[in-house]
């Protein structure tokens, strides 16, 4: 069952330049266009782009807070824009970057409000806090006020937020942005146990790609508006991932290189990194290369990280 | 909204307000000091006599009675109503998430701040008041109709703001309008000096306004100034500007919820 449809989505802005002392010049800037998007029950979908790919405007239209220009769009069965309301008793929702907790009051005020907003029955929302308390380990500053708690934990208590009252669908924007490792672990843990074992859709958008890797099966690439990318992980990197770095470190600092299809991209006394196209020469052709001229003490092969495929891939 | 909700959002806001204590504690001091100031004033301007119909102690009691409105109406902020700076830094979309008006869920709020208010700067001002000057003290009997006329009054200081709020959404910066809102309030209220001290041709115009609701008319009930009929007439204009009121900024907020481009990431 598709729990998110998107159908050929356009959004445009107009933006008003200055253009002279009194004048304004209208612009019309294309924020999203002919975006296609199928995100189905339980899948755990991240939606990652650079800054101004047109991400957040795409979240805000599935969520009904902003109406598309074209195009259709149905999210859990309900045109969003129309049906917001109802839409948001299905939905949770968690900000890296804004708090729906009451900032001055303890933490478990937040909760309590939320059951009434909710309509969560007591019992089920007692066992939900329960398991939430637990899971996300808040039970030390359940009672401390919102503005006093470190970031981390203030994560841990949004999150705890977005799923007291068992949503179908949780929108994550970007949720880790500032934390620490330890706290970025906590947080993924938490999603990938809540997603493998309930069946809850997540749409997580990121700019953190350990978040991607760690979590989502599936990766949709946002660029200028469009969907360049929506398939997984594993075939991004089989399709863009052909690159390969050899270190080597020889026996003497010696001048770079030389080798047919090789770039030498660092040097540090002895050690050499080489980078080549995995399409064209293996490693061990490589290092055979490598070997015929000079004698080797170590090697050790690089695999790219999505961050930098991601990034080769916006610049292409 | 169920009105659980309403009740549940409106005590946590109450008890939100009673943490800032520094803050209440010299908003207090302030409050009062005004008084002294403005008790002063009129007294000077009465200059032994009567006012326009009103005592020494009328004038007195009008002082520190409307030092007390201020936090319970809004004259001077929007307390508790953040929707505002919200839509300027985007965190309105929280609000939106949210499965519950937004008309609703900072009424609901501004009824609990409302509250500690009258508690905790309104009733402070008038007894220090008392300490130094004679006070008008009205019929114990007239005191619900007063309460109602409070409620009145500060839940159009609400729908005022409200509307305030929204205009964020069209201007940018709602700090301008803020300023105009503030200054023509706390005038045609009866902050500045009672309506009836304003020159007769601008005082008809400052009682048709929602302004004079605010504060005027309420503190006029508790000093008696009006008959039976007249109290009751203040009551359905209170309730009059209130509906107007709250019908535009519900509107406005429709056509706002539309329109909207939320800002920022």
């Amino acid at each position: 069952m598709a729990v998110i449809e998107l159908e050929d989505i356009e959004k445009q802005y107009v933006v008003r330049t200055r253009a002279g002392l009194f004048r304004r010049e209208r612009q019309i800037v294309q924020a999203v266009s002919a975006v296609n998007l199928q995100v189905n029950k339980g899948e755990m979908v991240a939606y990652v782009g650079p800054n101004g790919a047109g991400k957040s405007s795409t979240i805000k239209m599935i969520t009904g807070i902003l109406q598309p220009d074209g195009g259709r769009i149905q999210v859990l069965g309900m045109e969003p824009m129309r049906q917001r309301v109802q839409l948001t008793r299905k939905l949770g929702v968690v900000f890296g970057t804004r708090s729906q907790l009451w900032i001055d009051l303890p933490l478990q005020d937040s909760f309590a409000l939320l059951r009434h907003l909710y309509r969560v029955e007591e019992t089920r929302f007692k066992r939900n806090l329960d398991e939430l308390v637990d899971r996300l380990d808040l039970s030390t500053f359940l009672d401390r006020p919102v503005r006093q708690l470190s970031l981390g934990q203030r994560m841990r208590g949004e999150l705890a937020a977005a799923f007291l009252h068992d949503p179908d669908l949780v929108v994550l924007d970007e949720p880790t942005v500032g934390l620490d490792v330890v706290a970025k672990y906590a947080v993924r843990s938490f999603l990938a146990d809540i997603n493998r074992e309930y069946g809850t859709t997540v749409l997580l958008t990121t700019h953190d790609l350990d978040d991607v890797e760690q979590l989502c099966e599936r990766l949709v690439i946002i660029d200028e508006g469009r969907v360049v990318l929506d398939g997984s992980l594993g075939d991004f990197k089989a399709r863009f991932g052909f690159e390969r770095i050899v270190v080597v470190d020889l026996e003497a600092a010696v001048e770079p290189l030389e080798i047919d299809g090789v770039d030498v991209v660092e040097r540090n006394g002895p050690r050499q990194h080489l980078r080549f196209d995995r399409r064209e020469r293996s490693a061990t052709d490589v290092l055979a290369a490598v070997a015929a001229q000079h004698s080797i003490r170590d090697v050790s092969i690089a695999e790219p990280t999505i961050e930098e495929l991601i990034h080769r891939f916006y610049l292409e | 909204m169920t009105p659980r909700l309403f009740i549940e959002v409106a005590r946590r806001s109450f008890r939100r307000s009673s943490t800032y204590r520094l803050a209440t504690a010299s908003a207090l001091f302030t409050n009062t000091v005004f008084g002294f100031l403005r008790a002063s004033v009129l007294l000077f301007l009465a200059n032994g006599g009567d006012l326009r119909g009103m005592s020494e102690s009328d004038l007195v009691t009008f002082a520190f009675l409307s030092q007390g409105f201020i936090a319970v109406v809004g004259i001077f902020n929007s307390g508790p109503l953040t929707l505002g700076t919200a839509i300027k830094s985007g965190d309105v979309v929280i609000d939106l998430y949210r499965p519950a008006g937004l008309q609703q869920w900072y009424l609901a709020q501004w009824v609990g701040d409302a509250g500690f208010q009258v508690l905790a700067r309104g009733v402070l001002p008038l007894l220090a008041g008392a300490l130094v000057y004679e006070l008008t003290w009205p019929d114990l009997l007239i005191l619900p109709t007063f309460a109602l006329s409070l409620v009145l009054a500060s839940l159009l200081g609400f729908a005022l703001r409200f509307l305030v709020a929204l205009s964020g959404f069209w201007v940018f910066d709602v700090r301008g309008v803020d300023a105009i809102v503030t200054l023509i309030s706390g005038l045609f209220a009866g902050l500045v000096l009672p309506l009836n001290l304003f020159p007769p041709a601008l005082e008809d115009v400052a009682r048709g306004l929602p302004f004079s609701g605010m504060i005027q008319l309420p503190i006029e009930i508790f000093l008696g100034t009006r008959s039976g009929l007249e109290t009751v007439w203040a009551l359905v204009f209170q309730m009059g500007w209130l509906a107007a009121l709250l019908a535009v900024g519900f509107g406005l907020l429709r056509v706002a919820t539309r329109r909207l481009v939320v800002q920022g990431g």
